[in-house]
């Protein structure tokens, strides 16, 4: 099944009638993904693409069923529409803004939790079960189908990586994108368990960066709990502390979130990390 | 975004939480040396630790604190250019103690954390004794409570009147942390003072940078960064300077961070982060010539990887630079991905040495660096 979505995943788009609402359906559904229907608050009745748009969410719902809700709002409705989406009790909602105010998105993080709603982002291109479903505005050129688990943090590093995958004859199960910002909607350690418990995904890349303490976070669970193999790939060793580069959550402050440190705790972990993205397929073919 | 101290302050103040007597001042004014009985004059810098490094002084003549003034007005705390200052009332301490609010990434919660060990980098105290610190994960929906503040504030040794002054202190202050989107909020030291007033001594407030938009008092040009990170920001780039003399641009946060680690891979020491992408793809030339105006560049990589924002377009930009005679050193650029094809010929019809692999490239980089530099 891979995670978190499938071929079978009914799909909600927020914000559908602007101009990369548009632009993305039309991709997404190229791809294959079931997209049910959109909103776009005072559009009723428009269509895109075929897709019927509507006022509210729960006008969508009271014709569609919908799994999953991906989100195309600027930052300053990102909190409404995700409450939007977490009120009509959609189960898992991914919010690709860039600059939310990290206080929205702590907010919207404990809402999503507190009713067992898997929130992906913000500051996310999505996620993608190959050849099955596309939710959001990731490029699937150089993705093939395959039994890696992909979760990443950057999405042009993404890109790179899993089209490096490929020249070592490695597809991907999901290729799933948690988002550059500091607190986000899910961490690595929840992306890693939902790929432990996934009988296809047999392996895992995680590609990090500088910033928090998640890779640390996930270390501690592969190394205690985790058989499938994982490789990593930690963007910035030695980057100026105190200084955000270009990720609001990719910042080294005071001692912590060094990406020195992650590698040696995901190490310890048994983790491979590669010093730089090319070596993450060579590494996984030794492992794997 | 790091307010000043004074500005935190008059923030402070507004909000209700008493802050010494004092006015900002951009030289050395008797009149208002005259005000005070006695002085603290501070130097208002966005670094940390400017008292151990001699920027604050108690002058106690007229005299002393024009020399002060003048010998600290225009130098240099930790990279920091001193231009104004704080003149407040002296205070009188007891006792110094730590409020603070700040945001706990790993589970997405707010932290209050209150000690009796205030005057301190909390740091220090975080290492050296840990039981001095009383610290609440706060769910940022549910706020914290006055008996939640009170309960803190009792558990760090304060009874009776104060207990219920310093509690009221910490809910106002996580109301200010709320109120401005901050990251950071944080009074060090919480002064309680002979005559048994508290105040608070210095102030820090950091607005998340993201939510400025929502905070249009502080649109202002923000000083915590070099002059070419400035310059920047204003076109929506993200530029973060570093020491090497390898110019650096990519689309893409993630890859470009990347970037700097194959670099380093291969012997280099990049001189810059720059993105050119999401938001500013189309920004190419004039990233080019903001890494360009860092007088250490000698060369110059871009590692492009398009999906949304396409090479072709990223390749014009590049191009457009060149033609205007703006590229001063030499350019080697890695592209593949979407418009990749279209955008190596842009490059190549104006003499840029194009390839796919950044790995190639990044080789290249280092080679010629070292003809350059064996001049």
């Amino acid at each position: 099944m891979s995670i978190l979505i499938d071929k079978n995943s009914k799909i909600l788009v927020q914000g559908i009638t602007g101009k990369e609402g548009q632009f993305h359906t039309k991709k997404m559904l190229k791809y294959g993904t079931n997209i049910m229907a959109g909103v776009t608050p005072g559009k009723f009745g428009q269509e895109i693409e075929g897709v019927p748009v509507y006022d509210t969410i729960n006008e969508a719902l009271e014709n569609h069923e919908i799994d999953a809700s991906v989100i195309f709002v600027p930052k300053q409705m990102a909190k409404t529409a995700a409450y939007e989406a977490i009120n009509a009790r959609i189960s898992l909602i991914v919010l690709l803004t860039e600059g939310v105010p990290v206080q929205d998105a702590m907010i919207i993080r404990e809402e999503a939790k507190e009713k067992n709603i898997t929130l992906i982002g913000p500051n996310t291109p999505g996620l993608v079960t190959v050849d099955e479903c596309l939710v959001g505005i990731m490029d699937t050129s150089r993705i093939q189908k395959g039994n890696v688990g992909v979760v990443s943090r950057s999405g042009t590093l993404t890109t790179e990586i899993t089209a490096g995958l490929l020249d070592y004859g490695f597809g991907q199960t999901t290729v799933i994108g948690i988002g550059g910002d500091p607190v986000p909607g899910s961490t690595f350690l929840d992306i890693i368990k939902l790929f432990d418990k996934d009988k296809n995904t047999k392996a895992c890349v995680l590609v990090g960066e500088v910033g928090g303490t998640m890779e640390e976070d996930a270390a501690k669970y592969i190394k205690d709990v985790m058989d499938k193999p994982v490789v990593a790939y930690i963007a910035g060793k030695n980057v100026p502390k105190g200084k955000r580069l270009g990720h609001a959550g990719a910042i080294v402050e005071g001692g912590t979130g060094t990406a020195e440190n992650k590698i040696k705790a995901l190490e310890n972990a048994g983790v491979r990390v590669a010093d730089v993205p090319w070596e993450v397929g060579k590494y996984l073919k030794e492992v794997f | 975004m790091r307010l000043y101290e004074y500005e935190a302050k008059k923030i402070f103040e507004m909000e209700g939480i008493p802050v010494p007597k004092g006015e900002k001042i951009e030289d050395a004014d008797p009149d208002v040396f005259n005000k005070y009985e006695k002085i603290a004059l501070k130097s208002q810098v966005l670094s940390g630790g400017r008292g151990k490094a001699g920027g604050i002084k108690f002058p106690e003549t007229v005299a002393e604190f024009q020399k002060d003034v003048n010998e600290l007005l225009g130098s240099k705390i930790k990279d920091f250019e001193v231009k104004s200052f704080l003149v407040e009332e002296k205070l009188d301490i007891v006792q110094e103690l730590y409020c603070g609010i700040t945001i706990s990434r790993a589970d997405g919660k707010v932290v209050v954390m209150a000690s009796s060990e205030g005057g301190v980098d909390i740091e220090q105290v975080a290492k050296e004794s840990p039981g001095k610190i009383v610290s609440e994960k706060i769910d940022i929906r549910k706020g914290l409570p006055i008996y939640k503040a009170i309960d803190m504030v009792r558990r760090i040794g304060i009874r009776g009147k104060k207990e219920l002054e310093v509690a009221n202190i910490l809910v106002k202050l996580y109301s200010i942390f709320r109120k401005y989107d901050a990251e950071t909020a944080e009074i060090n030291p919480l002064v309680i003072t002979k005559d048994d007033r508290i105040v608070a001594a210095d102030a820090k407030l950091d607005i998340y940078d993201e939510a400025l938009f929502r905070h249009p008092e502080f649109k202002r040009e923000d000083e915590f960064f070099t002059e070419l990170e400035r310059e920047a920001r204003r076109h929506g780039l993200g530029y973060v300077e570093m020491d090497g003399n390898i110019g650096v641009i990519g689309n893409g946060a993630g890859l470009n961070i990347a970037t700097l680690d194959i670099l380093r891979f291969y012997g280099g020491k990049p001189a810059n982060f720059l993105e050119v992408s999401g938001r500013t793809y189309m920004l190419a030339d004039k990233a080019l010539e903001i890494v360009l105006k860092n007088p250490r560049v000698k060369i110059v990589m871009g590692n492009f990887f398009g999906s949304i924002s396409r090479c072709d377009v990223i390749a014009q930009g590049i191009s457009n630079a060149i033609k205007e005679g703006k590229v001063t050193a030499p350019l080697i650029v890695a592209m593949r991905g979407n418009g990749a094809e279209e955008g190596r010929k842009i490059l190549k019809e104006v003499s840029v040495e194009v390839y796919e692999d950044d790995k190639v490239a990044a080789k290249k980089v280092i080679e010629i660096l070292g003809h350059v530099e064996g001049n």
